[in-house]
């Protein structure tokens, strides 16, 4: 199925933006700030958990160029959820634009806008707080014991949607299935396993911080430009919060510095769009690193046990999943993260019996979001462990054992169908599935054979190889939408609008291509714009492993459409059947050998008879969401005396259905590879007894950098999705969630000592080295 | 705003003179000034994005004192290539698909061209030192890597710029 002979799709041609954004030309939402822009400080509440008893903003609205100031005295109370998500959300509304609580430290109290940031910032210590300071819940254990303080005790604290919320409990979801008994399963079992895992606060860190831009237009509309996941949401939350139509806001994302979930959220859009509603200024906000890091969004940190029963030739009796996560402060992702921990995870591998419950809880500390991977992060870790862990038990090669388990093209799994978000899933059979062949292609590149047993290693600097298997989704079926519109100018080219949001990714170009495709014509003639709420068709923004797949498929299908009325008028034209016709390099070409370009219908259409605008609109949802698949190899050097662990190389073989464009899909694996590497090994939020996180800056949070950097080599394997755009599944969440578990199995392969809590720190390391098995 | 003073530096090889007050940044004069080139990532010397050459050398300019600047030589990514003659690293960085976000690719074109400007074939080892301030959190790396050896094996086949 993979021999198609595509034009310009399964191309590498260069990203439409990147000579613009090489070259520096203003492309950021901070480049497009007018220069009489007021600037919005926020005071952060310094407590983890707190009542304000009183608030005095007086002082700071006579302090010099400050022109507003915003708290919970002079805005609309409105509970809403920040997370962007469809709509009613699957997530509380739990949230207000400024309330008497604060629930972190970091957590808005109030807002000003001032000439100059140095005014603003002035301001916010002129205001007066009085604060009750409660007590915080600073763990999952606190949420849940007896008599635990209430985060969230306020009334009109609902969920939009019938499912469990019992906030006076601190439990934001509570969700599970089970297929089978677990029970019997395991007792069925030769071997049975009851494991536990936990994992860390972590950040997205885009290298854009969080940002927004907003002014009056010459109507009086609200034009917000945004750093954002979500145009549409965004608009349609502001309008929410501010309490007028979505009709009065216009957002408009241009390229962003990165998100990676972390912008998958309305942040600072409701507060610079209420400020320029009040000022009629225009209002530019930014958070710095600081900011970012406390006050972001964040992944949620874990709890897992894993209970799995296997039979000695390899047989999994049982398969049980119990996630305990911390949603911190608001519950925006709550639900729909812990979901896939167990819908993005169990189906790989077929078991007698599975069972998954998870529940989330509040806490006092910095708010859980979405983020790349979106739980299935978390779980891979916990399940991909206990995987090696088994495969030793019963004697069995790591890399057979997961090839006799896991799910094949033509099967589906009851979990597809059990878990979906906030509801009942959608039954799916697995098509496209190239996975074995991953595991085939990464083994022979690292060198798996040479991997040797742990006992035999001797030194203080250890190597050791690991692996992974990994899945995840594309899009969620029946839920999300995204359309795209096209039209034809007379000199052969095309404007394709779509709702979907290039972050940085290159779908713009990855679009662009499959319309070119579609049409018959070259990437140069399709003029890609995108996420403008005013200009573009609607699309639920970039989340859920969705873009190429879904927007992709409302691109094809326009493309289809607009290319019947190109032959069409062709057909008019030339006087010939339109079944004689067909689309090739820019033009129309008849079986006979007539031939006219685009450029000659386009004018024909616009000017010459019958004319009209070629044009045409098309949506699409799917009805499943195909799984990409991939296995994940790395070499590690342990160092046994101080626990430090290296990343000597690390390949990662993806099956992500037809690579659009293979360099971008490249590009998609390394980062994400180096990203989860990089979340293995270092990233973690450090606390104070307070709450008050301590590391808040890039000097003490440490992300990789070119000389931490491991080689990373991606291996995309071609598979062919037969409902996906010219056979296209999704690439860009999968490979974050394979260093965890690789990195732990390749520690445990250099040394015996197996890592149940992360990140793999030396400490850690070293504590596991000392705790192994004389 | 008392303590504005008048500061005289070459931008991009023109003279200008821009007001400043003693304590701001050159990254924030800079921006205000209409060259948005360099971006703002941290403030606080860690990601690079701010990237800009002070008579050659590539210094962050979020903790560079605009007055630092005075009488000398500022480069930003606005005087490096252009659509039609763009930098040989900013064409092998188009071509490699190095450019995901792009948030931090000026800085990145900026501290590599210090590095090729004083050594047309640095090691690997200088490399990864020298681009070690420097942060993406989009690539890995790989491609930018790529790229910059493109360039440098251009470089060593004698095609030095
Ligand atoms: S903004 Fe200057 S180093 Fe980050
Ligand atoms: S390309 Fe996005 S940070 Fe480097």
């Amino acid at each position: 199925m993979n021999a198609k002979d595509f034009k310009v799709v399964n191309k590498s041609v260069r990203k439409i933006d990147a000579l613009s954004l090489a070259l520096g030309k203003p492309s950021f939402v901070a480049d497009y700030k007018a220069a009489d822009a007021l600037y919005v400080k926020m005071l952060w509440s310094p407590h983890a958990h707190a009542q304000i008893k009183a608030i005095d903003i007086s002082a700071a609205e006579k302090m010099p160029g400050v022109k507003a100031v915003l708290y919970y005295g002079n805005v609309p109370r409105v509970a809403h959820c920040t997370a962007g998500q469809g709509y009613p959300e699957p997530s509380p509304y739990d949230t207000f634009m400024f309330d008497k609580k604060v629930r972190f430290v970091g957590d808005r109290v109030a807002a000003v806008a001032a000439e100059t940031p140095e005014q603003a910032e002035a301001a916010v210590k002129a205001i007066k707080v009085d604060y009750k300071v409660l007590q915080p819940v600073l763990s999952i254990d606190e949420a849940l014991a007896d008599g635990a303080p209430i985060v969230h005790d306020e009334p009109d604290a609902t969920i939009p949607i019938p499912v469990p919320y019992e906030p006076k409990k601190n439990i934001v979801a509570n969700i599970g299935m089970d297929i089978g008994d677990l029970e019997k399963g395991l007792k069925e079992a030769d071997f049975m396993f009851d494991r536990s895992y936990e994992t860390q606060y972590a950040q997205h860190t885009p290298m854009e911080t969080y940002v927004s831009y907003a002014y009056i237009d010459s109507r009086g509309r609200i034009v917000i430009v945004t750093s954002t996941q979500v145009p549409f949401h965004c608009r349609r939350i502001v309008a929410q919060c501010l309490q007028i139509p979505v009709g009065q806001i216009r957002v408009i994302k241009p390229r962003i510095g990165g998100g990676f979930g972390s912008k998958q959220e309305m942040l600072l859009e409701d507060v610079v769009a209420l400020m320029t509603q009040r000022t009629r200024r225009p209002v530019f906000w930014e958070f710095t690193r600081e900011e970012n890091f406390m006050t972001g969004r964040t992944r949620h940190p874990i709890r897992f046990r894993i209970r799995m029963g296997v039979k000695k030739d390899g047989h999994l009796t049982a398969f049980g999943m119990d996630a305990l996560s911390n949603t911190g402060a608001y519950g925006g992702h709550g639900l729909t993260v812990i979901g896939c921990c167990g819908s993005k995870v169990l189906p790989l591998y077929h078991a007698d019996h599975v069972h998954f419950t998870g529940k989330v809880v509040y806490t006092n500390l910095p708010v859980g979001g979405a983020y790349r991977g979106f739980g299935a992060t978390q779980a891979f870790f916990a399940v991909e462990s206990l995987m090696d862990e088994m495969a030793e038990a019963i004697g069995m090669d790591p890399l057979k054992f997961r090839q006799m388990n896991h799910i094949r093209s033509g099967e589906g799994s009851p979990v597809f169908e059990a878990l979906g978000e906030g509801k009942k899933g959608v039954p799916m059979t697995i098509g496209s599935c190239e996975l074995d062949e991953c595991i085939r292609r990464g083994a022979k590149e690292i060198g798996w054979d040479q991997r040797g047993d742990w006992r035999d290693k001797t030194g203080r600097f250890r190597r050791g190889i690991g692996m992974a298997c990994l899945m995840q989704g594309s899009s969620v079926p029946e839920i999300d939408m995204g359309a795209a519109s096209l039209k034809m100018n007379e000199d052969g080219s095309f404007n394709l609008m779509v709702g979907a949001t290039d972050l940085g990714t290159g779908s713009d170009t990855v679009l662009g291509q499959i319309a070119a495709e579609a049409l018959g014509t070259t990437i140069d003639k399709i003029i890609v714009y995108s996420s403008d709420t005013d200009m573009t068709p609607f699309d639920v923004g970039a989340y859920a492993s969705s873009t190429t797949y879904l927007s992709g498929e409302a691109v094809r299908k326009v493309a289809e459409k607009v290319k019947t009325q190109i032959l069409n008028t062709a057909a008019e034209m030339m006087e010939k059947p339109v079944g004689d016709l067909e689309v090739r390099d820019g033009h129309v070409v008849s079986r006979d050998g007539g031939d006219i370009s685009f450029t000659d219908v386009s004018l024909y259409s616009l000017y010459q008879k019958n004319q009209f605008q070629i044009m045409d609109t098309a949506s699409h949802i799917t009805h499943k969401s195909p799984p990409p698949f991939s296995a994940h190899f790395v070499e590690v050097e342990v160092d046994t005396l101080t626990g430090k662990v290296k990343v000597l190389r690390y390949v990662a073989a993806v099956d992500c259905g037809t690579a659009i464009n293979p360099k971008l899909a490249e590009g998609q694996t390394e980062g994400g590879v180096l990203n989860g590497i990089s979340y293995a090994l270092t990233e973690e939020y450090l606390f104070n007894a307070k709450g008050r996180m301590t590391n808040a800056s890039l000097k003490d949070y440490h992300i990789f950098s070119m000389r931490d950097k491991p080689p990373i080599k991606a291996i995309l394997v071609p598979s062919y999705e037969e409902t996906g755009p010219y056979g296209a599944k999704s690439v860009s969440e999968i490979c974050i969630n394979g260093a965890m578990p690789s990195i732990a199995n390749a520690i445990y392969n250099a040394t015996g000592a197996r890592l149940f809590e992360t990140p793999f720190t030396p400490e850690k390391v070293w504590r596991a080295l000392q705790a192994r098995p004389a | 705003m008392s303590d504005q003073q008048k500061i005289r530096f070459l931008l991009n090889g023109e003279p200008k003179e821009f007001q400043a007050s003693a304590n701001e940044k050159l990254l924030t004069v800079l921006r205000r000034e209409g060259v948005k080139g360099p971006k703002h990532g941290c403030g606080e010397a860690t990601c690079g994005a701010c990237t800009v050459l002070l008579d050659g050398q590539a210094v962050y300019a979020c903790i560079l004192y605009a007055f630092q600047a005075a009488g000398r030589e500022v480069t930003t990514i606005e005087a490096v290539g252009d659509f039609d003659r763009p930098h040989p690293f900013q064409t092998a960085l188009v071509e490699e698909g190095a450019v995901q976000c792009g948030f931090c690719i000026p800085g990145m074109i900026l501290s590599a061209k210090a590095l090729l400007d004083e050594n047309p074939t640095p090691s690997d080892e200088d490399i990864k030192m020298h681009m070690d301030g420097n942060l993406c959190r989009c690539t890995g790396y790989e491609k930018i890597e790529a790229a910059l050896h493109k360039v440098i094996a251009r470089n060593a086949k004698g095609g030095a710029r």
